[in-house]
């Protein structure tokens, strides 16, 4: 029996179904060509937003142990026009390109900046945990999530996901308003808002104080969330949180992803292997288990 | 090595120059760092950098500094008694051959030399090439000479504006000695477009040769992608890399990332 690593998340159609989450290792097309020989489905780009933006300074990024991370870069990027620019030669490599604002016609105009780029799709960042303005505090406003989603779905002609994360308001109530403003699919979840003090400096151990827990702590609250969505909603799932092994990974299909985006794990595994080697325990799990397709197994475990 | 960072406290401060000053510390981890290896320091209140792990005697490190921007500044001010976070040691190291060995340096670039050659074998014959500017910014080399005192060895200071020692560039000196001697193996560390000249001067030559590359970091551990030159993570697939290597890939002695992410040309 030949059973196939094919994903399809909504419209999306992706070779393997584990794929690099936004935010971690950057903006390089060089990068991203590497990871994706390398078993990546597809390439989520780091938020890109109308304008450059250098980020906080550090510490940025601050491993915790035990599997966990805490982050405020600040969403550095440089700009969708510096980068539409460096991806424009690509033809090869699925990249996601995850968009941050906090106003609908940025969205847009930022879309437009793309136009001629050969990209798979579009994350709307709705939950970034840790710059004013824009992420969670867009994600928090139902209605301006609608407006945004409608926006980016205007202007785009790839698939649209909407990455939502767990803020001040019911995050369930913004994966209804993307969905009702067209979104393709849902990106769940993003880094969960923390704060981490370093009790000898005797303040926090990131230069913004408040940042986004990520890594192994958040994986079962993802499972959560991905089955809670999965369950009340008719909408394909990117499942990203706390996943670093093929075991991770199922459970997260189980609970109701078509895909899985990994981040932390690159963390703590070469870039050239994390993603083959989750590919090839789904492999044989599913070989083990009698199935053929990983769409067979999305939302099996709360059926 | 992705534990959490620890505190520690900075125990002396050396001035090198008007600008450079070693700060040593007790630390049996970075202590244990190879040569090329680099911790994330954190100076809180202030910023987060790499620093390449400097020798220091006893179960001591050290980080040496040159203040430029705020957080260099923040590190460079810290007096005897005041904490830094630091994590690591992170990267991969130098592979330290035996036979003759020509090490190119400059600036804060000699921090990863110094420890090489604390580390390389005892019967290795080493030619250590040390530029500078000018004769003030000259610095480490009464540190190279007490390194170096007990094996075979030979120290070439060069100031770009002659004020001491062989005037001119380090790569000339660096050409001269591979133009006069065979050696078995060449390390820079220092300025990109001087690692890349040097690169290409060992790889004509026929040597052995790698350079320690810099590049922004903000997390040190392969995850946030600031430091990518071309298809490399100079965090974790360096920052030691061989000379084929770096000149084969695009970026190296060309250009780089700014904080944005936005490329920048040397």
């Amino acid at each position: 029996m030949e059973s196939s690593l094919e994903a399809q998340v909504g419209p999306l159609r992706l070779e393997r179904p584990t794929v690099l989450a936004s935010g971690i290792l950057g903006i390089s097309v060089e990068i991203f060509g590497r990871l994706h020989g390398a078993g990546a489905g597809a390439i989520v780009s780091k938020s890109i937003s109308v304008e450059p933006r250098d980020g906080y300074p550090g510490p940025t990024v601050v491993p915790l142990g035990g599997g966990g991370w805490i982050n405020a870069v600040g969403l550095s990027n440089p700009g969708a026009a510096a980068f539409a620019g460096m991806i424009r030669d690509n033809r090869t490599v699925p990249i996601i390109v995850s968009l941050v604002g906090s106003a609908p016609e940025e969205f847009s105009s930022m879309v437009e900046r793309f136009e001629g780029c050969h990209i798979a799709g579009y994350e709307i960042n709705l939950s970034c945990p840790h710059v004013d303005d824009v992420g969670l505090e867009v994600g928090d406003d139902p209605e301006l999530v609608s407006r945004v989603v409608r926006a980016t779905k205007s202007a785009a002609s790839v698939p649209v996901f909407a990455k939502v994360g767990l803020g001040r308001s019911d995050y369930l109530d913004t994966v209804s308003a993307a969905i009702d403003a067209g979104a393709d699919g849902i990106t769940a979840i993003n880094t969960v808002q923390a704060l981490a003090i370093d009790i000898e400096a005797q303040r926090p151990k990131l230069s913004n104080g408040i940042g986004g827990l990520s890594g192994i702590p958040i994986g079962t609250i993802a499972q959560r969330c991905v089955a809670q969505i999965h369950s009340q909603f008719d909408i394909p799932i990117m499942g990203c949180g706390g996943v670093s092994t093929w075991e991770d990974a199922v459970a997260l299909v189980l609970a109701g992803a078509s895909a899985v985006q990994l981040g932390s794990a690159l963390g703590y595994g070469s870039p050239d292997r994390v993603f083959a080697d989750v590919n090839d325990g789904i492999a044989r799990y599913m070989e083990r288990k009698g199935v053929r397709s990983v769409r067979e197994m999305v939302g099996r475990a709360l059926a | 090595m992705h534990e959490t960072s620890h505190i520690v406290q900075v125990t002396s401060v050396r001035d090198e120059t008007a600008t450079v000053h070693t700060l040593e510390f007790d630390d049996s981890t970075m202590a244990a760092a190879l040569p090329g290896q680099f911790a994330m320091v954190w100076v809180p209140g202030i910023g987060e950098i790499p620093m390449s792990v400097m020798v220091a005697d006893g179960g001591r490190a050290a980080f040496t500094v040159r203040r430029h921007g705020e957080a260099t500044t923040g590190l460079y001010n810290l007096g005897p008694g005041e904490m830094m976070g630091v994590r690591g040691p992170y990267g991969n190291s130098f592979d330290i051959r035996a036979g003759r060995l020509l090490l190119v340096g400059g600036g804060t670039g000699l921090v990863p030399l110094m420890r090489l050659i604390s580390r390389a074998p005892p019967d290795a014959d080493i030619t250590l090439v040390m530029g500078a500017r000018t004769r003030p910014e000259v610095f480490f080399a009464d540190t190279a000479r007490a390194l170096l005192r007990p094996r075979p060895h030979c120290i070439v200071v060069c100031t770009d504006d002659g004020s001491y020692g062989r005037p001119g560039l380090a790569t000339d000196a660096a050409a001269d000695e591979l133009s006069g001697g065979a050696f078995d193996a060449v390390y820079a560390c220092g300025p990109e477009i001087m690692m890349y000249k040097v690169m290409r001067l060992a790889q004509d030559a026929g040597v052995f040769a790698q350079a320690s590359v810099e590049r922004i970091m903000k997390c040190g551990t392969g995850i946030c992608g600031s430091c990518c030159m071309g298809r490399e993570l100079v965090c974790g697939d360096g920052t030691v890399f061989e000379a084929g290597r770096l000149l084969a890939n695009p970026d190296f002695g060309v250009r780089y990332r700014t904080k944005s992410g936005e490329v920048a040309y040397y």
